[in-house]
């Protein structure tokens, strides 16, 4: 039989003397006694040493152990892993933009500085926000960036107050960004239909509480009708409403947040503006927040003034920056271009097709996988492994099977208000066939799990490693690697 | 252009399969008067070739491109070999999601466990996270990290310590009842070391110093890290620019306990400010409180070599409100590419590009402070950055050397208030001899 082939770390590849890359010669006199007394290192040790040829198979061979956007559907629920536009790759890359300094005098960069402002109008318009900070480098800092305008608005009003509430089908970002903004989390529990408990709601929306946090469409793909009451509950109490907009794939050009009582909000541009999520960032976390909420914004704030864009400092009220220079810049460019390619249009489309596709999907699937909640669903539609248990198949060995079939698992096990969850999120930009062949393949592991468990507790079959023993990578933490003696 | 993939049939049958008249009825579940009735007011859909022009348009409004530059201050322009645009550009890297399911993730978890083992040799500590945003977020998570480790309120900061990262750390801490208390510097351009002194107590949790500082003067991180470790306080050892790392003894060798920093020197290009890469390493004593995804190695049932994410205990999607961090996504394309460009440098070639960095910025030094009118401001040793003083205003002298197309350095005076007229030049393996003459010689110039 023929040994299969295992890539190597680089590390055990590497030998001395090898090398990929020269440096031209110094062309300035070298000081012989430079940086004396000060504690050098004589080299870097075990760093690896190979040639260009080692470096260029090494990535592509292993790249070629990834699953990715570009291969086929990646129906993570939450995660809208939609098609990445190649120009986009292309105009970011832009060398005018990758050369420009952020600490470069204003005038020097106002196509950088035109490039964020456009961004900001637009997202304006789509979130029907008053305005937009594009600082957070992610979504959960985005949160955490909304968190700390909506606290410092309440202690500019005398009283940053105690508590946000949380619905308990949220994202984890969402308790931990609150509690990295000094509040303590209180859970609303969710209704028989999926939403927002109003009844609960009302009795915990005191004014003690600064937030409400709350995803729209929720993590079930749900729509939360009562936004509008939802919002006047809080209101009325002194509080503002947050809204992750991790799912707004599923509602551009259809409602905008701005227009449901949403005060503040963060979008992700990793998800619903095509930006590539690079196996895990850089993602993009913009918030956008009406007009009670513009003083507390990250500073420097980007001004147009006469034709030129300044960068304005003097915001006394701002809570300060939450990361240096302007943002994750390279991934605003891919999500500008996105916005402009796509038009009003197009923009509106998104969710249309989206939300048309999810449905296809839970149409198809229904009857052959548990669905908890019976309500119309947004983007994204949760099953469960209910129907899978009798037979002694869970999520995991569904997910791990749909690998065999050359597709990505849903996401499992979230939200956590849904035993055994397979949240399914197609968007909009997969075809038809592609559909049929994830709800064909959804099938026939319903079918095995019937007739032939086993071969779904075994899954995966054809990937370059099966099941990882992940409690031992806990357990015993092996987190480098390390030249054997 | 769209990028949709379905035919007016294809749209036509799903909708009868739905159950579903048209698109609208799909969003029968907003209610009537929140919805959205007019046409967004976006600018019109653009051809490819019309977005492309439209983006060239936007770009040529850059003039700074055109202008010979020494600006450093966290963002550095050094060399980035083909092989780093060419492999990180490959689809299966680019558009995969975070490797949670480890079966179909392998190419990404081998090379981010390739970075954290290449980062744990370059800060000489046990272990590295996968990534974080960037360099100032960086340095409010080793803020808060130390909060924890040591459950003590207070964190010294130098104030030489880049004037964002404190402004970050500042907005991060101020809602969680940590008090940050800055020292100033000497005249060496190092953190003062009898004001460090005076401000360290038992509440102390960490102290907080970049190394080479916004100055570009290297610290003594030994000395600070036993000063620190005197009050059972954190030694947190910043470093903006990564290159230095493979000059100098590593932090983690000199008593650093949490070393982080921004690493957008390794492969990316500066982008306006980013995406960067930040990245932390610990001792492994902290681990159960580093912030941030980690990956470990492990095996499958045949016993074959897989890696995985590990330690997810620590994190939000499954701690909540008691996660370590927020943190989710972070930058793990940008740590693919400064893992192909540590890997093509290699061991002497990331130690060249460095000595070439700390030899250039020597040159330059000397070149500009035997310009009548200027000085150095610091006596310090520095990498490759310094810091000049000039006899006549910053501002004056940054407008005339633009003029003639140089950005010469990053004026001090707004953030350092009483600094006097001083600008830090920073010198990197790209800039020529010929280049860094043309300054000295356009200074002279303007000077006079």
């Amino acid at each position: 039989m023929i040994k299969e082939i295992r890539e190597p770390l680089i590390f055990e590849i590497s030998a001395a003397g090898k090398r990929a890359s020269e440096l031209p010669q110094l062309d300035v006199p070298a000081k012989k006694d430079l940086l004396a007394g000060v504690p050098l290192r004589r080299e870097i040790d075990d760093f690896p040493e190979v040639s260009e040829t080692e470096i260029t198979r090494h990535f592509t061979r292993l790249s070629t152990k990834n699953y990715c956007v570009d291969m086929g559907i990646y129906p993570l629920g939450s995660c809208t892993m939609k098609y990445n536009p190649k120009v986009n790759e292309r105009l970011a890359a832009h060398p005018a933009f990758v050369a420009s300094h952020p600490l470069a005098s204003a005038d020097l960069v106002q196509g950088s500085l035109e490039v964020l402002k456009k961004l900001e109008g637009c997202l304006c318009e789509i979130a029907g926000m008053d305005a937009f900070t594009l600082q957070p480098a992610a979504g959960a800092h985005g949160e955490l960036t909304g968190m700390m305008l909506i606290r410092r608005a309440l202690e500019a009003r005398g009283d940053a107050r105690k508590y946000v509430l949380i619905p308990d089908s949220a994202h984890g970002t969402n308790p931990s960004s609150a509690h990295i903004c000094g509040y303590t989390v209180k859970e609303i529990k969710s209704n028989e239909k999926g939403t927002i408990d109003l009844a609960s709601l009302e009795q915990e929306m005191t004014e003690e509480v600064a937030a409400l946090m709350v995803t729209n469409p929720n993590t079930l793909g749900v729509f939360e009708s009562d936004i509008c009451r939802i919002a006047e509950i809080v209101h009325a109490k002194g509080g503002f409403v947050y809204m992750d907009g991790a799912n707004l794939n599923a509602l551009t050009g259809v409602v905008r947040p701005g227009d449901m009582g949403i005060d503040v909000m963060h979008i992700n541009l990793h998800k619903t503006f095509s930006t590539p999520h690079g196996g895990g960032g850089p993602g993009s976390g913009p918030v956008g927040v009406k007009e009670e909420l513009v003083p507390f914004l990250p500073v420097p704030v980007i001004v147009e003034k006469g034709g030129r864009y300044i960068l304005d400092f003097d915001r006394p009220g701002s809570i300060g920056r939450v990361r240096a220079y302007f943002g994750n810049f390279g991934v605003i460019v891919r999500a500008l271009c996105y916005i402009l390619t796509l038009g009003p249009k197009g923009v509106r489309e998104i969710a249309e097709f989206a939300v048309l596709n999810a449905n296809y999907i839970r149409k198809s699937l229904e009857g052959e996988f548990y669905l908890k909640y019976p309500t119309a669903s947004m983007h994204e539609c949760v099953f469960s492994d209910k129907f899978q248990k009798e037979f002694g198949v869970t999520n995991l060995d569904i997910s791990k099977r749909l690998i065999d079939f050359g597709m990505h698992p849903p996401t499992m096990s979230f939200p956590l208000i849904v035993h055994g969850a397979l949240m399914i999120e197609p968007t909009e930009t997969e075809s038809r066939r592609d559909l049929d062949m994830f709800i064909d393949a959804m099938k026939a592991i319903a079918k095995e799990a019937k007739e032939n468990p086993e071969v779904l507790h075994a899954a995966p079959h054809v990937t370059y490693v099966g099941r990882l023993d992940e409690v031992a990578a806990a357990k015993f933490p092996v987190l480098r690697w390390e030249k054997k003696t | 252009m769209s990028y949709l993939s379905l035919s007016a049939k294809d749209k036509a049958e799903m909708l009868a399969r739905v159950g579903a008249a048209s698109v609208d009825d799909l969003f029968c579940c907003i209610p009537e008067a929140v919805r959205f009735k007019r046409p967004l007011d976006l600018p019109a859909a653009q051809s490819e070739l019309e977005l492309v022009r439209t983006i060239d348009t936007v770009g040529a409004k850059n003039a700074y491109g055109h202008h010979l530059s020494f600006l450093g201050g966290g963002a550095y322009d050094h060399f980035i070999p083909t092989v780093v645009d060419y492999l990180s550009s490959r689809g299966e890297f680019v558009s995969p999601y975070t490797p949670y399911q480890p079966e179909v993730s392998q190419g990404t978890l081998h090379l981010i466990f390739e970075f954290q083992t290449l980062i744990c040799q370059l800060t000489g500590l046990d272990i590295a996270n996968d990534s974080l945003y960037d360099g100032s977020t960086g340095a409010a998570e080793a803020v808060l990290m130390a909060h924890r480790v040591t459950s003590r309120d207070k964190v010294v900061v130098a104030r030489s310590l880049h004037p964002q990262y404190r402004e970050v750390v500042r907005t991060y801490i101020k809602n969680l009842g940590i008090e940050a208390v800055e020292v100033g510097f000497g005249p060496d351009g190092r953190i003062d070391a009898a004001e460090l002194k005076r401000v360290l107590d038992d509440k102390t949790a960490a102290v907080v110093c970049q190394s080479p500082n916004f100055f570009g003067v290297v610290e003594d991180i030994q000395a600070l890290s036993d000063a620190a470790h005197g009050v059972k306080a954190l030694s947190v050892a910043v470093v903006a620019e990564a290159l230095s790392l493979a000059l100098f003894e590593a932090p983690g060798k000199l008593g650093a306990d949490i070393v982080t920093g921004e690493a957008q020197s390794f492969g990316l290009p500066v982008s306006f400010g980013g995406p960067y890469l930040g990245f932390m390493a610990c001792k492994k004593e902290f681990l159960r409180q580093m912030p941030g995804r980690i990956t470990g190695q492990t095996v499958d049932k045949e016993g074959r070599r897989g890696f995985v994410l590990t330690l997810s205990t620590r994190e939000q999607h499954i701690r909540r409100e008691r996660a370590t961090s927020n943190i989710c996504s972070n930058q793990a394309l940008c740590a693919l590419r400064a893992t192909i460009f540590m890997e093509t440098l290699g061991k002497q070639g990331l130690r060249e590009m460095a000595w070439q960095n700390a030899q250039k910025a020597a040159y330059a030094a000397d070149k500009l402070a035997a310009i009548q009118g200027v000085k150095r401001k610091f006596t310090g040793p520095v990498f490759n950055e310094f810091v000049i003083e000039l006899r006549k205003p910053w501002p004056a002298v940054d407008a005339a050397l633009r003029a003639k197309g140089i950005v010469g350095g990053y004026g001090l005076e707004p953030e350092y208030p009483g600094i006097g007229s001083s600008a830090v030049v920073c010198v990197t393996e790209l800039r020529t001899k010929d280049e860094i003459d043309r300054l000295a010689r356009t200074l002279q110039e303007v000077l006079s």
